[in-house]
């Protein structure tokens, strides 16, 4: 059953930012932007963990889990830490995925050129 | 001779002396590609940048149209020529190894007939004896320019078009012998307020055919007098929108054959080029290759190019401002050699 809701989901997601594109005419950097702030929005009113547990990966794949992710390491950290919590927590769930990010594309650019 | 409202009639009948038309790999995949001189085997023309790779396409149809005209870079009074690129650069830069008097035109995609129509004017009325015109157009400069880097991988719509990696140059001379230059209807900027640079075709069918209207107009002549009209790059949506837009103005387009170069060049079941093709060079080298080799094999006799153009900027289309456009009408007809 996961996996049908995982699918559905996560498809309805990219629904919504194909919607964007064709008919709302957004560019895929402000598609992207919005998607990762609706998922930071969704996350701050405490909805995103329950929908990651109901869909799993169709909830945890799409780039609305990033914005997800930082919003959830800087209220983690606001706990534990207060205030400054906000500022050093952001990158704090996210970290694995942007030095990854960082580290790869590095790795990538040293040994072959973008093809048009 | 103006003739007409906004038309130039050539009464001393200037020649096409010589063409030549030089495409990029994918072309070469089309259903054109034995009508066209050279054919590169891979888009960067062995240089640096997509920039360098077009300004290589049109200094190498300039090259091969002045030699296959017999003639000397030094013979050639004039270049006219223009392209897509910001200050179009690439005819710039071309006129600059050429070393040829230039003057430098924007049409944007109509560029081709643009500069064909003025050459043939400077020629008609002597200020010329050998004048060279040309454009060119590269897919990922383009597409880099006007929408997003090829490298991106951004998705395209359906209503999208593939720019043509090519560039076409024809000599044009009261010597010699070859196509007739016969007259040429200089396009309004029309605006029918689309702004998606996904939708050329849409957005510069009004232009075609108002174009194509002014031109029988002013020559007081049928549509059926051509055995052949030709659109330069609508492609599929564009060209419905022109064939809806002839029936609704009770335009007699059904007397003869009308087409679209951006329908021509690709093959649209094995090339995954959406509605079809646009750019500079998709007018010049279908018209230059494909359709004056028809004439002279005496397949067709008078045709008519009309060459649309989108005349957006990058900076005015972020800016969320519609799409002008123009199209400007050639007309061409077989020369002594055939008639």
């Amino acid at each position: 059953m996961i996996f049908l809701w995982a699918f559905l989901v996560g498809g309805a997601i990219c629904v919504f930012g194909q919607f964007c594109f064709d008919v709302l005419k957004l560019t895929p950097a402000h598609t992207m932007t919005l998607l990762v702030v609706l998922g930071a929005i969704v996350d701050g009113i405490g909805w995103y963990d329950p929908l990651i547990e109901f869909a799993g990966a169709g909830a945890s794949v799409p780039i609305t889990s990033f914005g997800n992710a930082l919003v959830h390491g800087a209220l983690q950290e606001l706990k534990s830490n207060g205030w400054i919590g906000i500022i050093t927590g952001i990158f704090e769930v996210t970290s694995a995925g942007i030095s990854a990010a960082i580290i790869f594309s590095f790795l990538a650019a040293l040994f072959v050129k973008p093809k048009g | 001779m103006l003739k007409g409202h906004q038309s130039w009639l050539f009464e001393n009948k200037p020649f096409i002396r010589s063409t030549a038309t030089v495409v990029g790999p994918f072309e070469g995949r089309g259903p054109l590609a034995k009508d066209f001189d050279i054919v590169h085997g891979e888009s960067m023309m062995g240089q640096k940048s997509w920039e360098k790779a077009e300004k290589v396409l049109i200094e190498e149809a300039a090259k091969l149209a002045i030699e296959n005209a017999g003639l000397t870079k030094e013979q050639v009074q004039f270049y006219i020529g223009g392209d897509l690129m910001n200050q179009i650069i690439s005819s710039s830069f071309a006129a600059r190894t050429l070393s040829i008097p230039y003057l430098g035109v924007f049409g944007a995609c109509s560029t081709s007939m643009e500069s064909l129509a003025l050459a043939a004017n400077l020629v008609n009325s002597g200020s010329a004896k050998f004048v060279l015109a040309g454009t060119c157009s590269h897919d990922s400069s383009a597409e880099k320019q006007f929408r997003y880097p090829t490298e991106y991988g951004s998705q395209k719509p359906p209503t999208a078009q593939y720019t043509v990696t090519g560039a076409g140059a024809a000599i044009i001379s009261m010597e010699g012998d070859g196509p007739v230059v016969t007259s040429a209807t200089i396009g309004r900027v029309i605006d029918m307020g689309i702004k998606d640079p996904f939708n050329m075709g849409a957005a510069m069918a009004p232009a075609a055919v108002d174009t194509i209207e002014a031109h029988v107009r002013d020559l007081g002549i049928e549509p059926g007098y051509y055995d052949l009209i030709v659109t330069g790059d609508l492609a599929k949506v564009g060209y419905e929108i022109a064939c809806k837009l002839f029936k609704k103005h009770n335009f007699p387009i059904e007397q003869t054959e009308y087409s679209d170069c951006g329908m021509m060049i690709y093959d649209y079941e094995t090339q995954m080029v959406q509605a079809g093709a646009s750019g500079c060079g998709c007018s010049a080298v279908v018209t230059y290759g494909h359709l004056l080799n028809r004439m002279r094999r005496g397949e067709l006799k008078r045709i008519l190019v009309v060459a649309t153009g989108a005349l957006l900027s990058p900076i005015s289309f972020q800016q969320g401002e519609s799409i002008p456009c123009i199209a400007h009408a050639v007309s061409i007809e077989a020369g002594r050699e055939i008639l």
